[in-house]
């Protein structure tokens, strides 16, 4: 009970200094954001690393220009279809990430 | 311009048209009611999921462009086009990475706000105003063209009219307070446009899969019937093989009557002139676009005009931080209860449009194939509202012409309308004094600058227009967004110099695209080379150049970043439940 009592006062406090922008609240703010600004990138280079690789490919093989999966020429494949349930992975992803950084970052909060 | 003549005004069209318009306008006047007791912000931030409000930016997201532009482009440019609905549909995921989540939880609910909340300068907040203003009469324009351009071809009567028209309905509701952003309305305006674009191309999918076809075969698009194609404005056009067809007109210059065999190169067709192509004949094709249909299947000839890398790539760039930058589609992230169902919104919205842009691929293809007179002319933005009546005849055919009529009046009425309203509210509460008479003074001289750019621009392909507004969108809202969400070194002064350079490099692109002629005009240098590319793809020059301003002069004036700069950062980035957030509902007024 009073170890219960001891770190809800706790939670306040570490609240308060996130809150009120002390040092060690400006600190857990910084990694947060510089956390979730890297994850961001990342996805963001990996999605359009994808995307603009298939230009490039294109270029480099001719013959998957002329390659057909179901009948179905390869680049209208991918880029009419395929490219979809991509991008909704990529932000599934991010949304799982992101929401950990978060859930750390409260965590770290009422620590 | 082209009209397909021969045909006698469809009933059932006439009928879904008025339909459209009807239940939009009932719409509107009951929103009002539904409106004026409250606001629907507020309203629908509390009892709306995730799935509704996504399919809600859906909604007033699906613009002409998307509707009945990917098609055009696609039936005309083939492969290369397909970057267009990708980038529409990519740029969410942009909205995702970097915006949704902290934009929520800085209670912020417009851009001009979110500048005033981040870096605490009123210049600033009426400087991004005028952006907003600037984007969304811009982004109109190619609304109105569109609505032009349906009820023109379907009716057969001048496209002047139907622009006019759908502007007026559009002023007219929401100078009547009508049109308010009601979620579950643009929430249906989603499921009509998906109904209307699916239903048709699934039904042509089965005639499709029933007759066989070559769609990669080296040579050009065939007309299944005798075809009488009208031009309205002098055309270039390039023939592979010889093609015997009736000329009625001038033709490379000269008067014209009777059959002529059209050369291998290309030839100018003038404005008045009627060609009659036989069945089974082959149809030239708009001199830029793939002339055979082999080179139409494959990638990499890009979208008209030299360098076609450097086009997909551009394009990629405007469109996928355009997205971030549209001030109509932001309003709607304040409706998200937290940054977390912020977040989920964006997340739906990528699969919602996913789904969709499926349909208007297909018909774009379908297009090449069964009204390939359009090519000729280029104006393949009518592809969509034709197909259905020329490929499947009796009540069947007319019935999804209805449909496909109906969904697109529904999306200009849908978009054209949430601009209007987000440009009037910024206008009336930022440069007037906030009445409700400011308002309808806002929402009509906001919608008529439209309306006359849309009857004295040069009617370029739709989505290219929407492109280039996404270039300028890119160039202004998304830098001063992106960095102010996760760079604490930004100051009001780098963020105004770098909105005003991206703004004025893909604001002049833009202008030159719109004004710039004809190839051949005074302006002809921005047809050709890499002045055309860049001129008609400016965001991959504009975009770099608009953040690179905004970070240097941020540097130079490093003494003027706001004090406050630490608070406002754990304001946007941390999670809701350690309670430093706050609305800025307050600043919500009712209009």
């Amino acid at each position: 009970m009073v170890l219960a009592k001891r770190h809800g006062a706790r939670i306040v406090r570490t609240r308060v200094e996130v809150q009120e922008q002390t040092e060690v609240g400006d600190a857990m703010i910084r990694g947060l954001v510089r956390a979730q600004l890297g994850l961001a990138l990342r996805l963001a280079l990996l999605a359009a690393g994808l995307l603009s690789a298939v230009p490039l490919l294109i270029i480099a093989f001719p013959g998957l220009a002329e390659a057909e999966v179901l009948g179905i020429r390869l680049p209208w494949l991918v880029l009419g279809v395929l490219v979809y349930p991509v991008l909704l992975i990529v932000g599934k992803l991010y949304i799982g990430r992101a929401e950990r950084n978060e859930q750390e970052f409260v965590d770290l909060a009422d620590d | 311009m082209a009209t397909v003549s021969g045909e006698p005004i469809p009933v059932a069209t006439v009928l879904g048209l008025l339909a459209a318009a009807v239940v939009t306008v009932a719409i509107g006047i009951y929103g009002v009611r539904l409106a004026r007791t409250t606001s629907d912000f507020l309203v629908a931030s509390r009892s709306v999921g995730p799935r509704w409000n996504a399919a809600a930016i859906s909604g007033e997201y699906l613009s002409a462009a998307s509707f009945l532009g990917v098609a055009g482009l696609i039936a005309k440019y083939g492969a290369d086009a397909l970057w267009y609905p990708v980038g529409f549909t990519a740029g969410y995921l942009g909205l995702l990475l970097f915006v949704a989540a902290p934009l929520r939880r800085s209670g912020a609910y417009t851009v001009p706000d979110f500048a005033e909340f981040r870096l605490g300068s009123t210049r600033l907040r009426k400087l991004a105003m005028v952006v907003v203003a600037v984007i969304c009469i811009l982004y109109m324009v190619p609304q109105f063209q569109g609505a032009g351009l349906t009820v023109g071809i379907l009716l057969g009567i001048p496209t002047w009219v139907g622009a006019v028209a759908v502007a007026l309905i559009v002023i007219a509701n929401v100078v009547g307070g009508g049109m308010r952003s009601i979620t579950f309305v643009q929430a249906f305006q989603y499921w009509l446009k998906l109904t209307a674009v699916a239903v048709p191309a699934l039904v042509l999918a089965v005639h499709f899969l029933g007759e066989e076809h070559d769609l990669g075969a080296p040579a050009p698009p065939t007309v299944g019937e005798r075809t009488t194609v009208e031009i309205t404005t002098d055309v270039v056009v390039q023939v592979s093989g010889p093609i015997a067809a009736g000329v009625d007109g001038t033709l490379d210059g000269a008067d014209v009557d009777g059959i002529v065999t059209l050369g291998p190169g290309e030839h100018e067709l003038g404005a008045g002139t009627a060609l009659v192509l036989e069945a089974g004949s082959p149809v030239p094709v708009v001199a830029g676009a793939p002339a055979t249909d082999a080179d139409w299947l494959e990638p990499g000839s890009g979208l008209g005009g030299e360098h076609p890398l450097f086009q997909v790539y551009s394009l990629m760039i405007g469109i996928f931080l355009g997205t971030v930058g549209l001030p109509h589609v932001l309003v709607r992230f304040y409706t998200n209860p937290d940054g977390r169902t912020a977040r989920r919104t964006s997340l739906a919205v990528i699969g919602l449009l996913g789904v969709f842009y499926l349909f208007p691929t297909l018909l774009g293809v379908f297009a090449r194939l069964w009204v390939p007179q359009l090519l000729i002319t280029g104006t393949s933005d009518a592809a969509v509202l034709l197909l259905p009546g020329s490929v499947l005849s009796g009540p069947g055919g007319q019935l999804l012409a209805a449909l496909v009529a109906a969904g697109a009046i529904a999306a200009f009425l849908s978009t054209s309308s949430g601009l209007l309203v987000s440009v009037a509210g910024v206008l009336s509460t930022d440069v007037l004094r906030g009445r409700v008479r400011d308002f309808r003074v806002a929402a009509v001289l906001a919608g008529v600058v439209p309306l006359l750019l849309a009857l004295g621009m040069v009617s370029v392909d739709l989505s290219r227009t929407v492109g280039l507004v996404f270039a300028v969108a890119a160039s202004t809202l998304c830098p001063l967004l992106v960095l102010g969400i996760w760079w604490r070194g930004l100051t009001a002064v780098g963020a105004a110099a770098g909105m005003v350079t991206g703004g004025l490099v893909a604001g002049a692109a833009a202008l030159l695209t719109a004004v710039g002629g004809a190839p051949g005009g005074w302006a002809d240098w921005t047809h050709t080379g890499w002045p055309g590319a860049v001129v008609g793809y400016p965001a991959a020059v504009s975009v770099p150049l608009a953040f690179l301003v905004m970070v240097l002069v941020s540097r130079v004036t490093r003494g003027r970043v706001p004090q406050d700069v630490g608070r406002t950062f754990a304001r946007m980035h941390a999670p809701e439940r350690l309670g430093v957030g706050r609305d800025r509902e307050g600043d919500l007024r009712s209009l």
